[in-house]
């Protein structure tokens, strides 16, 4: 039976190499700055430029806000087309494609012309929030559908009106029935949108804001090496986020079949 | 005034029925069985009186209140559910206090209560496990618990049994009516199972196409059900065309053979058609029922057996007849191609006509 071991193992190794050949090659070239030997000089050109804590963390918080928003907006959505009004998902499915037929570019020209001479264009926090706005609406789709599948994978009906009988009003129904068993779902959609607001290039710019995207294109323009090892410092925070998904969804047992503590 | 009243209930969808006419008055700690065929309205009324839909016409009173218009979370009463429906992120002792936390109880009554729940379930040892990780049955138990915690004035339970096994249905059954008797409990049970209400309730209400066939104990219900549809829904019944001899008499022709019916039939004449129903465990193949019982002679078509019971067909020229023989290892029952005379007393006899009108 040696073939049946043998041919898995193959595929996974070329797999695996597809993946870390390339990374190890940026990773190598990122460490060779200083010339003849291996370092970390390109990482510490980094981090010793103050643009990108700023703008890293410029980028974090707009994440992490635009993920609030969407999760408050779309998971009570969600749930009440579920519950009540089945009919409409597949409009909402279809305006969830929105955002992928219609580029970054006319998104934000829209919105610019839309709130043109409101407080939303004309001063720097404004442009923020419209950014923001914009974000949910890139995250849409994504949030959307995992939440969606998440509340399709619980009996939503049943679940609303046991806790209903129970006394529960619609504050509690959704966060202490719905929500708790849509986590995980919830954590996936975060996840993408901040892996989306953290990369995104096209409407930081045009907006002018001093975002995270932005930096990394700058840096890429202008330097040798620091691209390189902004892109590993990428995977690494990617993994970070992948390691702290899986941390928190194991206290969610309602999740997976037998996912609890025993 | 009753503790449960549901008064000329109607409920419409769109431009279909579902239920109508729907008249109930139950007591304080009553168990009273909804049963009927899928579809006629059995779920629809149980969720009327829970307030998860609201009635087109009518009012549903308790203890007096009238509730029509409360919403369900107002309403405090407890419910058990088909599919569990138990919370998949909550441990078993979770569940069971939901409801008092809801209502702002005191964590340590919470507590004490759902150690007294857990122990009238017979399950004090699961406090701490997941749902995923019960069995049906067991999380059957638990849904029961959790709807009887917060102690609400009335039960509801929307056929809780049948996505289970045979064996663990009937012993959960017995389980539930004993811990309804200790909690004396006003109970609506929905089964479309005839032997689970029969064995649980105080009274059935036998539905068909959303209206109300009949009212009544087991006992009433299955001896003398008041319409067709009652008689053939509840027992097995052997049902025979026949035709008025002596309307006076009540004397009626089943395939050529003459049998009395044991009273007038009322509004009848002679020729007319109609049904007669005999319980197929009245009939006795021999002398059992004397010499003035009913007669009827044919021929052994088919043997079933049941375990504790046998049950044999008999053709009668156009028509056929089941009748029972309690199983006996030292007695053969009854074999193929056997000529056999039936014999039933003429007051076991029920006149069917059309199903009553309301
Ligand atoms: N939400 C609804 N919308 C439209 N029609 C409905 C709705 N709920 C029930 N009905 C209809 O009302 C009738 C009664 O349904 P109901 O669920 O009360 O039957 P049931 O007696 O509980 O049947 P079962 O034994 O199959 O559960 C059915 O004809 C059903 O199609
Ligand atoms: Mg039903």
């Amino acid at each position: 039976m040696k073939r049946a071991s043998f041919w898995p193992w193959l595929w996974l190794a070329l797999g695996a190499a597809y993946f870390i050949i390339p990374l190890a090659a940026t990773m190598q070239f990122s460490l060779q700055a200083k010339r003849g030997t291996l370092g970390f000089t390109a990482y510490a050109n980094i981090f010793r430029d103050g643009n990108f804590f700023s703008s890293f963390a410029f980028s974090f918080q707009t994440a992490m806000a635009t993920i609030l928003i969407s999760v408050l907006l779309i998971v009570p959505t969600a749930y009440w087309v579920q519950l009540r009004l089945p009919q409409a998902r597949r409009l909402i499915e279809l305006l969830t494609l929105l955002p992928f037929v219609v580029p970054a570019v006319v998104l934000v020209f829209s919105l610019a012309r839309t709130y043109n001479g409101t407080p939303l264009t004309n001063s720097r926090e404004g442009l923020r929030v419209l950014l923001t706005g914009a974000y949910v609406v890139l995250s849409f789709p994504y949030m959307y559908r995992s939440v969606d599948t998440g509340l399709r994978a619980i009996n939503v009906r049943a679940l609303t009106e046991a806790a209903q009988i129970l006394g529960a009003g619609w504050p509690t129904i959704l966060l202490r029935v719905i929500l708790p068993n849509v986590l995980l779902s919830v954590l996936s959609g975060a996840f993408i949108t901040f892996a989306i607001v953290m990369g995104e290039f096209t409407i930081a710019s045009l907006l002018a804001q001093p975002a995270f995207g932005p930096y990394i294109s700058l840096l890429s323009s202008s330097k040798v090496y620091e691209p390189s090892a902004l892109a590993v410092v990428s995977f690494a925070l990617t993994w970070a986020s992948i390691g702290l998904i899986q941390f928190l969804s194991r206290g969610t047992p309602g999740q997976g079949q037998m996912a609890g503590p025993r | 005034m009753s503790f449960l009243e549901i008064n000329g209930v109607r409920k419409t969808f769109g431009q279909s029925v579902a239920v109508e006419h729907f008249e109930l008055r139950a007591e304080r700690g009553e168990f009273v069985s909804f049963l009927g065929p899928s579809g006629c309205g059995k779920t629809t009324t149980l969720r009327m009186v829970a307030g998860f839909e609201r009635p087109s016409a009518g009012h549903i009173r308790i203890d007096g209140v009238d509730m029509t218009d409360t919403p369900p979370n107002k309403r405090k009463i407890g419910m058990v559910f088909q599919s569990y429906a138990l919370f998949p992120n909550m441990t078993v002792a979770d569940n069971i206090g939901f409801g008092m936390r809801v209502a702002g109880r005191p964590r340590a009554e919470i507590r004490a209560r759902v150690d007294e729940m857990l122990g009238l379930i017979h399950m004090p040892e699961f406090a701490r496990r997941y749902p995923a990780q019960l069995s049906g049955g067991q999380q059957q138990r638990v849904a029961l618990a959790r709807a009887l915690a917060a102690q609400p004035q009335l039960l509801l339970l929307d056929e809780p049994l049948s996505a289970l096994d045979a064996k663990i249905r009937l012993s959960l059954r017995q389980e539930i009516r004993a811990i309804q008797r200790q909690l004396n409990i006003t109970t609506i049970y929905v089964t479309h199972d005839q032997e689970e209400a029969m064995s649980l309730s105080d009274r059935i209400v036998v539905m068909n196409r959303g209206r109300i066939e009949q009212i009544g104990g087991p006992f009433e219900v299955y001896n003398f059900p008041q319409t067709g549809f009652v008689a053939s829904f509840v027992g097995t019944l052997n049902v025979l065309p026949a035709e008025v001899v002596d309307a006076g008499a009540g004397r009626v022709r089943v395939d050529g053979q003459e049998i009395a019916l044991g009273k007038p039939i009322s509004g009848g004449a002679a020729g007319q058609r109609l049904s007669v129903a005999v319980r197929p465990e009245i009939i006795s193949p021999n002398g059992a029922h004397g010499p003035q019982a009913n007669q009827l002679r044919g021929s052994v078509e088919d043997v079933t057996f049941l375990g504790a019971i046998v049950r044999v067909r008999v053709r009668l020229g156009a028509s056929a007849v089941h009748f029972d023989v309690f199983n006996n290892p030292h007695l053969a029952p009854p074999a193929h191609g056997d000529l056999v005379t039936l014999r039933f007393p003429a007051e076991s006899c029920m006149v069917i006509t059309e199903a009553r009108n309301h």
